[in-house]
């Protein structure tokens, strides 16, 4: 059984349809990439998978693991495994981010049926996971994502993906904002997060990102629907040729 | 005996009211005299209604309707059922004092502890020679009955220089249902005191029962004072309060005040400066649900130069509940140099629920910075998607939004252990809605 399915799916925006017939399979251990130019849906897709209010689905499926996705609510959907990295994270000032992700860790453990991590299990966990990412502490006590750079954020998204340990992660433009030295150190966070049980989906706008996650599979999304797919090499082709081939199409 | 009878439009009631409590109410000859001519006034004024600008969002007589009688004086059964309510809600380490139904309660109080660090006496001691604690400048109908009614209160007094070694907690309960508790305190603090000051009310169950209460509080030059109202009263219960507050010179005032409990509430402060210097942080937060009406009313009067005021108030405001802020800055025209803010946000949970906030800043002076601000809102779609998305139940979501809203008055409590314990009232609020 493959990990998600999208079937066919089309999806409106306040009456305006934006994914016209959309169809993806990911499978467990794989790396897909979907490229494709501003506009083409791709943040739609990710918010539909995530469970984002607003999205009216209008026809289609989305499966995860068999099980009708798009029935769940975004909390059930995060403890059954589906993390989206986001574009944009936002910040949440007054919640400092250790209660965040003690609470949301044990919110989806809870769901699950699992035991709540002890204190010490969690801080030991978030200390490991803090500093291969290179953050630092006291970020930790700040307000979720107050105050941080653009890396820091993105860096924060991958920390929760390692914390969270789902099996379906998709990055949503994780290289958007960042300098090369920080697009490596998340991309190392993401690559060593890579295992056969967990999928995942890069969105991204630039080849460069695919030099550093290298995907097995890469799709081309333009105007709402994935036009072409192909293997890693594609990523080079359309560096070479741009998008506007498909633009057209 | 004889109660002379304003005949006024709703006065057959109330003159029942102080004609059946008399023969109880304590106090010298002279005394009650002062109590009737109190009752007068309020009899011809009535229970504050809409047309009266300082009542106008909290019409008492739309939203309470007559006054209950006066509760009668707990019996043993009444103060075995408050002994369990002090164990619950006592303050870690703090000498308690406790007031059942409007009657101190010795033998639930910590008298010989606060005996070395403070003076006390209740009000009841009090009223048997002296008449001037039912006397206060306002002409406020709530305070003249109050004045009237009071049965007893603590008068504390903390001596120059003094500095009590744990919290004084005055806890107010309530077991008697249909009736009213009337109690008036006074808290006098010496010059260089540093104290805290908290009062507490609580039932021991959920009968509907009315609550007027009126502390006047004095502070002496260079104290730091810390005073924490906590109001938890049933949820059928009323709960009138008056706090008039004169602060002297340098002093340090951190007051909060935090609404979690009545059907209707109001809680109006009248703070004065009377010495340069002095810096008052006034903050609370108020937590209200089903048709809950909770009102804090503020009025900083800046009569001398040189002080600052700072207000953070904060409003979580669910089902069809009615939240009130009115704050007034009053600087008066030598107080320069006042520095004055306030900043009110409530936040709509339901579509019902509704906020009201009068900011009102009435400056006679050139040179002062004084401001306000207000919003209100319902909670951030995007934050709350963010937080679902990562595993967290809609419910616990907006606690954890909420919780984040409420520390920004919160956060305001200078002391690290009533502070933490402020955080707890609200997310046990929190879970009681989930
Ligand atoms: N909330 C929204 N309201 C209206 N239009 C939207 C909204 N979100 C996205 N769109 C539109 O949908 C299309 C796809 O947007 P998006 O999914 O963000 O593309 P991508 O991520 O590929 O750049 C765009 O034309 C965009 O303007
Ligand atoms: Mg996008």
């Amino acid at each position: 059984m493959a990990l998600l399915e999208v079937k066919d799916l089309k999806v409106r925006v306040e009456e305006r349809e934006i994914l016209h017939g959309l169809t993806l399979t990911v499978n467990e251990g794989e790396v897909h990439a979907i490229m494709g130019p501003n506009g083409s849906g791709k943040s739609t897709l990710s918010h539909v998978i995530a469970g984002k209010p607003g999205y009216e689905v209008t026809d289609g499926q989305i499966l995860f693991k068999g099980e009708d996705l798009l029935e769940m609510d975004p909390d059930e959907r995060a403890a059954k495994g589906v993390f989206l990295a986001f574009q944009y994270p936002v910040e949440i000032p007054g919640v400092a981010t250790m209660t965040f992700l003690r609470t949301a860790l044990n919110a989806q453990r809870k769901a699950r049926g699992e035991s709540e991590y002890s204190t010490p299990d969690f801080l030991k966990k978030v200390r490991e996971v803090s500093k291969s990412l290179n953050i630092p502490q006291d970020m930790l006590k700040r307000g979720v994502n107050v105050g941080f750079s653009g890396g820091e954020k993105k860096r924060n998204e991958v920390l929760q993906m390692a914390l969270f340990e789902p099996s379906l992660c998709i990055l949503d433009e994780m290289d958007s904002g960042l300098d090369i030295d920080a697009l490596r150190i998340a991309a190392d966070g993401v690559n060593a997060l890579r295992s056969p049980g967990r999928a995942m989906v890069v969105i991204t706008h630039y080849q460069r990102l695919l030099n550093y996650i290298v995907p097995d599979f890469v799709h081309v999304m333009s105007r709402g629907r994935v036009v072409k797919s192909g293997a890693k090499d594609l990523a080079l082709e359309l560096e070479a040729s741009g998008y506007t081939q498909f633009e057209d199409a | 005996m004889n109660v002379a009878v304003a005949k006024t439009g709703n006065g057959r009631a109330v003159s029942d009211l102080f004609a059946s409590a008399e023969g109880r109410l304590p106090g010298s000859p002279a005394v009650i005299a002062a109590r009737r001519e109190a009752f007068e006034a309020y009899e011809r004024l009535g229970l504050p209604h809409r047309r009266i600008e300082e009542w106008k969002y909290t019409d008492l007589r739309a939203l309470v309707g007559e006054v209950l009688p006066l509760a009668a004086s707990p019996d043993a059964a009444a103060l075995k059922r408050a002994a369990d309510a002090v164990k619950a809600h006592a303050i870690d380490g703090a000498r308690k004092l406790v007031l059942v139904d409007g009657v101190f309660a010795a033998d639930l109080s910590d008298v010989k502890a606060l005996a070395a660090e403070a003076g006390f006496k209740t009000l009841r001691e009090t009223l048997e020679k002296d008449a001037s604690l039912l006397k206060t400048a306002s002409t406020d109908a709530v305070i003249a009955l109050n004045a009237a009614m009071a049965t007893d209160g603590v008068i504390l007094s903390i001596a120059d220089g003094a500095q009590p070694s744990a919290p004084i907690q005055i806890i107010h309960i309530a077991t008697a249902a249909s009736a009213s508790a009337f109690t008036r305190s006074q808290v006098a603090i010496g010059k260089g005191v540093r104290a805290t000051i908290v009062e507490s009310f609580v039932a021991t169950g959920a009968e509907a029962y009315q609550v007027n209460d009126a502390v006047i509080v004095s502070i002496g030059d260079d104290a730091d004072v810390a005073h924490i109202r906590l109001m938890d009263d049933a949820p059928d219960a009323v709960n009138v309060t008056s706090h008039f507050v004169t602060v002297g010179a340098n002093v340090k005032l951190n007051f909060f005040n935090m609404t979690t409990g009545a059907a209707v509430s109001r809680l109006q402060g009248f703070i004065t400066f009377s010495g340069e210097g002095s810096e008052l942080s006034a903050n609370g937060v108020n937590l209200l649900q089903k048709t809950e009406h909770g009102d804090t009313t503020l009025v900083v009067d800046h009569a001398v130069p040189n002080c600052v005021s700072r207000e953070v108030f904060r409003a979580v405001i669910d089902d069809r509940a009615h939240s009130v802020f009115q704050g007034r800055i009053i600087v008066r025209p030598d107080a320069q140099k006042t520095d004055g803010k306030m900043m009110t946000r409530a936040l709509l949970l339901s579509d019902e629920a509704e906020a009201d906030n009068k900011p009102e800043l009435e400056i006679f002076a050139d040179d002062v910075s004084c401001g306000h601000g207000a919003t209100a809102g319902a909670l951030d779609d995007s934050l709350l998607f963010y937080l679902k998305a990562r595993g967290l139940p809609e419910k616990q979501a907006q606690a954890l939004l909420i919780q984040a809203f409420v520390g920004e008055a919160i956060e305001q409590i200078a002391d690290d252990g009533l502070r933490e314990h402020v955080i707890g009232i609200a997310e046990r609020w929190l879970e009681r809605r989930s």
